[in-house]
């Protein structure tokens, strides 16, 4: 029984980063703007909310200086791909690029170091414990759950999720009944900056510091759970939880060495793939995905 | 321009409820409005005809705000509001439904219909008053339609339905429909009549772009004739006849240039009698996105040295039928066989192999590489032959170049310019001069000089009268009546696919070919 | 637009075409200006970095140079980083030119070089020099290949979308030499494989001694040669090119548009498997893991800054590696990772300026 508890305590926590970043991306796609940046933004709100904790002592400044650094990073996305019609790729790609360029950057000026930042307060229990207590007691980890309904909510329930579904589909038929395409992308985008940077948030205040590229490529799992999850909220959080299981248990077999954890690390990319490519059940992308509106 | 149609007139008293007067539109160097004016009386079903190009789309987008007027004033309910924005024009109450459908494929009815004008409830959507609503509206005017289905997967003419609903949801009280009946079946335009006249009945205003002369007299209470951009004639619609309506539509310039061009060229000859086709097409059925049956069974025989002119209102599967043939849309069923072999399942590349020769409607997405320098795209699909090994005959393919240039006078003459900087009739020279180099048997011809300046036109007119005089098979599509009439020596008129008639060319005149082209009679093909 | 009417007859002819000259300038200014652009906003941005530690930026740019181009060995691990951006630049580069964008030169560079290591590894001990390079060349070529050829067929089979799938591929390609480097092929203590027994591609020496600067420089060399040659003289260039620019165009052409995106994959992928032969036969001697180290999303900065253009992007190529190489010659002042930010700052000022120069130039254009 306590097995399977601390194989449910330990999915979530694994879980959380990637539904923050899964919400932001899935919300940008709708809206018809490419989401590579995913992991950009999570590295920019983990640095910067371990800067504002560590300099104010508090994990609630943290937490703000973390969604303030995710919407600056959004913006710069959303100016760049909407305003000048940049080619979204290549954006996604430079702004991965800058955040780890700006981050060791700061890093050394600020702690001069190479890899890590001192120790910052977190929220919660001391340390890395698994326990529910632990879990519990992290907000971030409430917010992360709660997102699900709240997003499926936005993007279904609310005029501004109408507006999303529309200008992500059919720019030129939302710009014809009235509907300010440009911005309702720069909401979406800037949305998605700060969501993605909470999912940072909660691994540097998780782990009491931040260390260089500490994100390790979750951006992209996330970018992976919205595609297969087919770009729906809902369909995507279980798409972060079913990853965020399958490491659980590799980590969980590591010492048993059954199957190689290489093997079960690439299941979020390969399961991607095949749903792209419509094996099972075709993942179809918003129709005006990429495309700058005229 | 003449006015030889009868006018009725305008009522001077303030019951116009859309008045445009004196309106200039030119893109570029075309024309598309010069003078336009127009009167809509409150109340009434207005039908604006003219021919393809007329310019009565146009006329219509300065009225819904999406073009502003070079010249001339628009007052809507007597207020001028002469280059007003389509928000204004939508708060004004004047609604467009648009030829191509402004909808979200992804969204449901309901969600569609309330877009940018969403009912709430505090922060939230209030979905069930927008469906109650649209349900309301869907009954009373008589638009049925599913609320909750998805758009992606209503009918055409279910998507024309949602299209109005939107537009008097906003509270419309001018609706303007663009070739409204283009795409929908008999059936459907009955239902479609009723809805008019039910929101006639209601005080709402109608303007229906159309050129179905039958539609005009089924429906409409007042006529107002277009021809190249002006309006040429104002009548009510129980005063006169198809006749006359045709009469103004088409005008005396227009005749009198058909008539021109038929006296330059070459009399028409007589079809060869007996040989093997060039080309044969059997039961052929080609779809399109949304309609499965674009190309509807259509057969006929092409014989070598005579042109088949096809004639019609666009968008009856004659792009479909060209595309098919050439190998760019697959054949749902049938046949088409080119020189006694059957070519339906063989690539692009195959077919110009075995003799076909392809100048495509639109140049700038088919027929040309637009950043490709003009030299390159005079081997453009015969590209193998002007290679050595795996290395294009840049020699070659520069003398060819030079050879065209000259031989097609295209201006200016210099060969390492990009296509995109050649005038549309110097673009479409190079894509028949190449086409021509082509040894070939059969010439699909697609609307060849549209966008033409007229020296071009006369000039590509020779090569293809000049290419069925040495014995080619040419079929011809064009959307300008006149060019059919002046090149082919057999006739037909597609119309839903299908060919409405096929006449030989002296029996072919405008008078015979009108009817077919508008639905109003069809005959098996021959 | 009645063609046959009088009054159009009597219209005048067509305006005369723009003369040859403005036509090449305003080329020239859309190929130039947006990467000039791009490094003049990577020094803005520069600037305010080295400002913001204290420095003097025409001091740190100064020490950035002679520390890349002033001396032989700065030189020489200029055209070592700098030969590894070619390959992988090119690699994006005839990608894209067909349409594509190829986000997955970073796997395939890492599969090009283990293939290559493990090629040198398998050969039997005095195999002929002139034997060996050219197996191990192809053996990187074929590694490159393989992983790139995955999402050109799944793109013309299924329509999946070749940036997704090609990131997708970078994880499962990277975790699974992890696994059979870690599992079954490291030199027990190390992270590498076995040297390798043939195939060892010499270095520079002379005053290139002691820099990794070797003679895989001619073969990036040669290959962008030869793509110059594929894209613009080779029929298959020709209509690889068309499919880039105009699908349609290309159909009615009698080109098959799948098989021109399955065959522009695959010789990507061998672009930039090609890549892995400058750290495994040129320099180290084994295939390690990490050894990639971001040359192949560097490779998408190059092919954009140097316009798809193989010339263009050689000179690309030596530019970012010069700002690589030029980190370590100023880290004692100003922290190295200011040129990951000016790298990040080209791409993305790259990016705007690309359409917003167009659009400018159009607007001039048309005032003029």
């Amino acid at each position: 029984m306590t097995v399977v508890i601390v194989f449910l305590l330990q999915t979530i926590r694994i879980a959380v980063p990637y539904l923050f970043a899964a919400s932001g991306g899935m919300v940008a796609e709708r809206a018809g703007v490419v989401s590579l940046t995913l992991e950009g933004f999570m590295l920019t709100g983990a640095f910067t909310a371990t800067l504002g904790a560590y300099y104010s002592g508090s994990p609630w400044i943290g937490l703000l200086c973390g969604v303030a650094g995710g919407l600056v990073m959004g913006l710069l996305h959303a100016i760049a791909s909407i305003r000048y019609g940049a080619d979204q790729i290549v954006v996604g790609i430079a702004i991965n690029l800058l955040v780890v360029g700006l981050t060791r950057f700061f890093l050394h000026l600020a702690f001069d170091s190479s890899s890590n930042s001192p120790r910052v307060a977190g929220f919660g229990g001391e340390g890395t414990s698994t326990g529910l207590g632990a879990l519990a007691a992290n907000p971030l980890v409430w917010m992360g759950l709660l997102l699900v309904p709240a997003m499926a909510w936005l993007v279904y329930r609310t005029p501004f999720g109408l507006r999303v579904r529309a200008v992500g589909e059919h720019p030129l038929a939302a710009a014809s009944v009235g509907v300010p395409v440009a911005r309702v992308r720069y909401v979406a985008v800037a949305l998605s900056g700060m969501l993605a940077a909470l999912g940072g948030v909660y691994l540097a205040l998780d782990q009491h510091q931040f260390t260089d590229q500490m994100t390790a490529g979750r951006g992209f799992i996330a970018l992976a759970a919205v595609i297969f999850g087919r770009w729906d909220p809902v369909r995507a959080a279980l798409a972060c939880l079913f990853f965020a299981a399958a490491e659980t248990l590799q980590i969980q077999l590591q010492a048993f060495e059954i199957v190689p954890s290489q093997f079960v690390s690439i299941i979020p990319y390969v399961l991607t793939i095949v749903a792209l490519a419509g094996v099972v059940g075709r993942s179809v992308p918003p129709a005006a995905l990429g495309k700058p509106a005229e | 321009m003449s006015q030889d149609s009868v006018h009725s007139t305008p009522s001077a008293a303030g019951a116009a409820a859309v008045r445009m007067a004196g309106i200039d539109k030119a893109f570029g160097p075309v024309r598309a409005n010069r003078g336009a004016t127009l009167e809509v009386g409150a109340g009434e079903i207005h039908a604006l005809v003219g021919e393809n190009g007329a310019g009565k789309s146009t006329l219509m987008r300065i009225l819904s705000g999406m073009f502003t007027p070079d010249a001339g004033t628009v007052e809507v309910n007597g207020r001028d509001v002469t280059g007003w924005s389509t928000a204004q024009a939508i708060a004004a109450g004047v609604g467009m439904v648009h030829q191509h459908f402004m909808l979200v494929p992804t969204l449901s009815v309901a969600e569609n219909v309330v877009l940018g004008t969403e009912p709430r409830r505090g922060l939230v959507l209030d979905r069930e008053r927008a469906r109650r609503e649209v349900r309301a509206l869907s009954e009373r005017t008589g638009l049925r339609v599913d609320v909750d289905r998805a758009v992606s997967r209503l009918s055409v003419g279910e998507a024309q339905r949602v299209e109005i609903l939107k537009a008097l949801f906003r509270g419309a009280r001018v609706l303007v429909l663009d070739e409204p009946t283009a795409v929908l079946s008999p059936p459907e335009v009955v239902e479609l009549w009723n809805v008019l006249r039910g929101l006639r009945g209601e005080g709402a205003t109608v303007v229906l772009i159309t050129h179905r002369l039958d539609e005009v007299m089924e429906v409409s209470d007042h006529i107002t004739v277009m021809r190249a951009g002006t309006t040429v004639g104002r009548m009510r619609t129980a005063e006169t006849t198809p006749a006359g309506i045709a009469r103004a539509m088409v005008g005396r310039d227009v005749a009198l240039a058909a008539a021109l061009t038929g006296e330059a060229a070459p009399p028409p000859r007589p079809p060869v009698a007996g040989g093997a086709p060039a080309l044969e097409v059997r039961d052929l059925v080609v779809g399109a996105p949304g309609r499965p049956r674009a190309v509807d069974g259509i057969s006929f025989q092409l014989m070598p040295g005579e042109i088949l002119g096809i004639a019609g209102v666009e968008g009856n599967g004659q792009t479909e039928l060209i595309e098919a043939i050439a190998g760019l849309e697959p054949a749902a069923s049938g046949a088409i066989v080119l020189n006694g072999a059957d070519v339906t399942a063989r690539t692009v590349r195959e077919r110009g192999e075995a003799g076909l020769s392809h100048v495509p409607e639109d140049r700038q997405r088919r027929g040309l590489m637009m950043d490709y320098s003009v030299a390159d795209n005079l081997v453009l699909g015969q590209q193998h032959r002007f290679a050595k090994g795996m290395a294009l005959d840049r020699a070659r393919i520069a003398a060819n170049a030079d050879a065209q240039v000259r031989a097609y006078d295209v201006r200016p003459a210099d060969p390492s310019l990009p296509a995109r900087a050649l005038s549309g009739g110097n673009q479409q020279k190079v894509v028949v001069a190449r086409e021509m180099m082509r040894d070939f048997s059969v010439l699909l011809a697609a609307q060849p000089t549209r966008g033409v300046d007229v020296g071009a036109v006369e000039q590509i007119h020779d090569r293809i009268r000049a290419a069925r005089d040495a014995g080619k098979a040419v079929l011809l599509v064009s959307a300008e009546l006149n060019e059919v009439l002046a090149l082919a020596d057999r006739v037909a008129v597609m119309y839903a696919g299908r060919f409405a008639a096929v006449l030989p060319r002296a029996q072919a005149t405008e008078e015979v070919l009108g009817p077919y082209m508008t639905g109003a009679h069809s005959e098996e093909a021959a | 637009m009645s063609t046959t009417t009088p009054a159009a007859a009597a219209s005048p002819a067509p305006p005369p075409s723009p003369a040859p000259a403005p036509r090449w300038r305003t080329q020239l200014e859309e190929a130039l200006l947006p990467p000039l652009v791009a490094v003049l906003a990577a020094m803005v941005v520069g600037d305010l970095l080295i400002l913001s530690v204290g420095q003097s930026p025409a001091d740190v740019y100064g020490m950035l140079l002679t520390g890349t181009w002033g001396n032989a060995y700065g030189f020489g691990q200029v055209l070592f980083k700098a030969t590894t951006l070619i390959f992988t630049g090119l690699s994006v580069a005839l990608a894209l030119r067909a349409g594509l964008f190829n986000v997955g030169a970073e796997g395939q560079l890492a599969a090009g070089g283990f293939a290559a290591a493990l090629a040198g590894w398998l050969l039997p001990a005095g195999t002929p020099w002139l034997l060996a390079v050219p197996l191990c060349i192809v053996a990187a070529g074929v590694g490159g290949g393989v992983v790139g050829v995955v999402p050109g067929v799944l793109r013309a089979r299924f329509g999946a979308h070749e940036v997704i799938v090609t990131i997708m591929l970078n994880f499962i390609v990277l975790a699974l030499l992890n696994y059979v480097v870690s599992a079954h092929l490291h030199v027990p203590e190390t992270l590498h494989t076995p040297d390798i027994g043939g195939g060892v591609i010499p270095r520079f020496g002379g005053p290139f001694t002691g820099s990794a600067a070797n003679a895989s420089l001619f073969v990036a060399l040669l290959a962008a040669g030869l793509v110059w040659w594929y894209l613009f003289r080779t029929r298959r260039g020709y209509e690889l090119r068309a499919v880039g620019l105009q699908p349609d165009a290309a159909e009615y052409a009698g080109v098959r548009v799948g098989g021109v995106w399955v065959r522009a994959m695959a010789v990507s992928g061998v672009l930039a498997g090609l890549g892995g032969i400058n750290y495994v036969l040129g320099y180290k001697h084994y295939y390690e893991e990490g050894f990639a180290g971001g040359a192949g999303f560097l490779g998408i900065a190059v092919a954009l800054v140097g316009r798809n253009d193989p010339v263009g992007i050689v000179l690309a190529a030596l530019f970012f590696a010069t700002l690589s190489q030029g980190g370590l010659a100023i880290n004692a002042v100003v922290p190295k990772q200011m040129v990951e930010v000016m790298q990040g700052v080209v791409i993305l000022a790259v990016a705007v300026s690309v359409p917003e120069v167009r659009r400018l130039l159009r607007q001039q254009r048309r005032a003029a």
